[in-house]
């Protein structure tokens, strides 16, 4: 069970976990996640890696709680373990190098591309990352990205930092020829209205451009369909073909349905979550 | 004596109404009084062809006479010494197209109830027989195992017996492949599975969940950076094959495998006391009629689907259930549509299922399995009303570690390609056995394999010792 060794609140909801993991530490590379149980009986999640290091053996995740299981692993505390943790699943990102990558991301996406954009920097290639939020204090690990990447470009929807509007807004800027320059490689993480965005605006430009899709999971090895995704013609496993994929062949409509399925049960889960929650509060 | 009679002393089923809202086994098992009633049957014949016919060849008669005479302990060390799943191959083993059927008994009467007997001695040592404490390994030589379904549980538990230390490399969170996450409750426990884990991890083996290889290590770190001197593969068949047909990915449409999974592993039945939901609706088909489309279809009934079916291009006679699956699975109601082809699977705008478009079919001459080639009948399209449906059309090898292992060759079907004298794969020191190396097979063949898998290990081993 892997420990726990750091733990940083973000944002309320938000909380950065950083766990000792040598043989995952080892193997992981940026694109990559782990799936993660926090109880018996528990379900399974799927999250990305954040950052990693081999040689002190520890994996870095940052989860948004947003159900049952986020919530209870967000209530972790450092020196906790984590039940089980089992990855690195899925393909790594794999971008030609020598360009100029633009990584675009909201919500947890900062994460997942802290150390793909260190990677990509280490090796030469010119990086930009363009976060967006609602407010500015939703902005997630400014200062870390600000380190690995070349530039830094924010977007608020209030204006309270950076640009007021979308990401995709500055993106288009971008590829008119504005700031950092057009960029010869997209990647986008966060909510799919995000991701789809961004794929609607890179698709007639020819801008080879991939999304990290977050279907549902169970297994993450291939063994069960659960995480099907159709690109292009295809249906793909997204746990082990993706999770990321050409943005501009993604079937989005179908993928944001999918993600509905057990809606109801979500929320009949998370209120009784938080009835047992409240209960144990007024008891003690 | 043997005592002539002519049937198979009945097992005692729980009623099909109640059973069929929850997920306690079905079979009740033998009393000490029915199963020496049956033992007494066995002839123990001079040629025992039922040795033939088990993949790992339990010495039936030697076993039956013990059972007969009442000595229990002997009887289960038998049993023991030639499978080390017992209480769970006398529960899903096909016996009726093995053991059972080779049975010389069977040519006049009913065979001998083998495998209703087997159950019953590895269930009297699970109630008698107390826990011996951990073995230590006496041998230097270290071996691992990928995958802790039957093949690998059973090739690990051999060789520790052999006095090597072990290690098994298991994908998911819990060990069992099939056993566990396929293979409900009803039909197999699952205190009955950790029971028999329990006793491998006894002899020493080492089981260690979470580790994916071909992800979280490769199969050369285990010889290069581990020092293991041999690997076993026993990563099984795990990866589901769908129609290709047009609404496969709508809300409400399940491979076989997810469906079972969330039930069996991920203890669904109890939401929200446990965490992963199953969406089920009132009426519910799966498509396929072998074991797993029978899990699954009477999984969904115990669920509380009002209406279950299987739908089938092929006729009863092609289909590939156990008979006594298929029975139970009449009896809890479920319904066939034989000779019936789904070629679209319908939905409304909001993504999900509400039915499903079929032909009906006619039999035509037999094909390359031997079997009567299905033919749609042209114009007979029709739609049947659903909610859910259980694609159970068969697995093939998860390609996983074939594909990030260099050196380690696979067929067009993505089954391990093998020497042809020995369980070996394509590399050196790496041996395998199970769904893996066959397809999608059974339990009993997947431990045989498992078993000989151990034998040439140790053979290998000790030529370089
Ligand atoms: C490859 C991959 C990487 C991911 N990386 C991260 C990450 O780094 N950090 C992070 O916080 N989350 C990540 N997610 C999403 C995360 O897995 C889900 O938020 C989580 O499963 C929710 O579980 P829950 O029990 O807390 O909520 P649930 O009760 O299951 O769901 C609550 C709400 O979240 C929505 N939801 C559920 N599952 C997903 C999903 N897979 N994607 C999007 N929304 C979902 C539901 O529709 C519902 O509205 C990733 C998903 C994938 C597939
Ligand atoms: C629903 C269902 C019902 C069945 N009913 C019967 C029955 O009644 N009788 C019968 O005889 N047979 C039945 N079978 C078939 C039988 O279960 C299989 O033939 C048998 O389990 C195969 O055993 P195995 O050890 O080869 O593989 P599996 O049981 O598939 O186990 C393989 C294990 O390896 C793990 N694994 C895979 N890849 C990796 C990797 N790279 N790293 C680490 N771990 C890995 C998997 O997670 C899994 O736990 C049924 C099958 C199904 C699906
Ligand atoms: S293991 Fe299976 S085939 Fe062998 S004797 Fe038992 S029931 Fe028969
Ligand atoms: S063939 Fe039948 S009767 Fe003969 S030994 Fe085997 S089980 Fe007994
Ligand atoms: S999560 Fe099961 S196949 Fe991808």
């Amino acid at each position: 069970m892997p420990k726990i060794i750091e733990k940083r609140v973000l944002t309320p909801i938000t909380k950065l976990f950083r766990f000792e993991a040598q043989m995952i530490a080892s193997a992981a590379k940026p694109g990559q996640f782990v799936i993660v149980r926090v109880r018996e009986g528990g379900e399974r999640i799927p999250l990305t890696i954040a950052d990693f290091d081999a040689k002190s053996g520890t994996v870095t995740i940052v989860v948004q709680e947003v159900g049952v299981t986020s919530r209870l692993l967000g209530a972790h505390e450092e020196g906790d373990n984590i039940l089980d943790v089992l990855g690195p699943l899925g393909e790594p990102a794999h971008i030609p190098p020598g360009g100029h990558v633009v990584g675009v991301g909201g919500g947890f996406g900062s994460a997942a591309l802290w150390c793909l954009m260190r990677e990509l920097k280490e090796r030469g290639d010119r990086t930009t990352v363009i976060l967006g939020a609602r407010h500015d204090h939703l902005l997630l690990l400014i200062d870390e990205l600000r380190e690995v990447c070349d530039n830094l470009e924010l977007c608020t929807d209030d204006g309270s930092v950076g640009l007021k509007g979308f990401v995709t807004e500055r993106l288009q800027q971008l590829i008119d020829g504005d700031g950092p320059g057009k960029p010869d490689h997209v990647i986008a993480i966060g909510p799919m209205p995000m991701m789809r965005a961004v794929a609607n605006t890179t698709r007639d430009t020819g801008i080879p451009t991939q999304v990290s899709m977050d279907p549902l999971m169970i297994d993450g090895t291939g063994m069960c369909g659960c995480c099907r995704v159709t690109v292009g013609d295809e249906v793909k496993f997204a746990c082990v073909d993706g999770p990321l994929f050409d943005a501009s062949k993604v079937d989005f409509d179908e993928a944001v349905k999918r993600n509905k399925v057990y809606a109801k049960d979500e929320k009949r889960a998370a209120e009784r979550q938080q009835k047992m929650m409240e209960e144990s509060a007024n008891a003690s | 004596m043997p005592a002539k009679r002519e049937n198979k002393t009945p097992m005692l089923e729980r009623n099909a109404k109640l059973r069929a809202t929850d997920f306690v086994e079905v079979n009740e098992g033998y009393s000490l009084a029915h199963a020496t009633f049956e033992a007494e049957r066995c002839l123990r014949c001079q040629d025992p062809v039922c040795v033939a016919g088990c993949p790992v060849h339990i010495p039936i008669p030697e076993f039956m006479h013990q059972v007969a005479a009442g000595n229990m302990p002997k009887a289960v060390e038998i049993l023991r010494s030639a499978n080390p799943l017992p209480a769970v191959c006398g529960r899903v083993c096909p016996q009726e197209d093995q053991c059972e059927q080779k049975c010389h008994m069977a040519n006049l009467f009913k065979p001998v109830g083998i495998g209703y007997l087997e159950r019953f001695v590895a269930d009297w040592e699970r109630n008698n027989v107390k826990s011996k404490g951990i073995k230590k390994p006496t041998r230097q030589q270290r071996i691992a195992v990928i995958g802790a379904g039957p093949a690998g549980l059973v090739c690990a538990g051999d060789l520790a017996r052999l006095g090597y230390p072990v290690t098994i490399y298991e994908g998911l969170h819990a060990p069992g492949g099939v056993l566990r996450y396929g293979i409900p409750e009803f039909r197999l426990p699952n205190d009955i599975l950790d029971w028999e884990i329990d006793l491998l991890k006894e002899l020493g083996v080492e089981i260690i969940c979470n580790v994916v290889v071909g992800k979280t290590l490769q199969l050369d770190d285990l010889f290069d950076k581990m020092g293991f001197s041999a690997v076993f593969v026993g990563t099984g068949a795990g990866l589901p094959k769908f129609l290709g047909i047009p609404g496969e990915n709508l809300n409400g449409v399940y491979s076989a495998n997810e469906f079972l999974t969330r039930i069996n592993l991920m203890q669904s039945y109890n939401f929200p006391e446990t965490d992963t939901p199953l969406y089920l609706g009132k009426r519910v088909a799966v498509i396929g009629a072998g074991n797993t489309a029978m899990d699954a279809i009477r999984s969904a009934l115990r669920l509380g689907a009002e209406e279950g079916m299987s739908i089938y291009r092929r006729s009863e006679k092609e289909m590939t259930a156990r008979v006594e699956e298929y029975h139970h699975a009449l009896e809890e109601g479920v319904k066939f549509h034989w000779l019936t082809n789904p070629v679209e699977i319908v939905g409304d705008d909001n993504g999900w299922v509400t039915g499903i478009k079929c032909l009906r079919m006619k039999l035509g001459e037999p094909d390359e399995s031997g079997r009567s080639r299905p033919i749609p009948i042209e114009g007979s399209e029709f739609i049947i009303p659903l909610d859910n449906v259980v694609l159970s059309l068969g697995n093939s090898p998860n390609p996983l570690l074939v594909n990030s292992t260099p050196g380690l060759d696979k067929d067009k079907h993505g089954c391990l390609v093998m020497d042809k004298d020995k369980p070996q794969t394509s590399r050196k020191w790496v041996y395998a056995g199970g769904d893996a190396v066959t397809g999608a097979a059974t339990v009993i063949l997947a431990a045989g394999a498992g078993k000989d898998a151990a034998a040439t290990i140790h053979k290998d081993l000790s030529a370089v010792a």
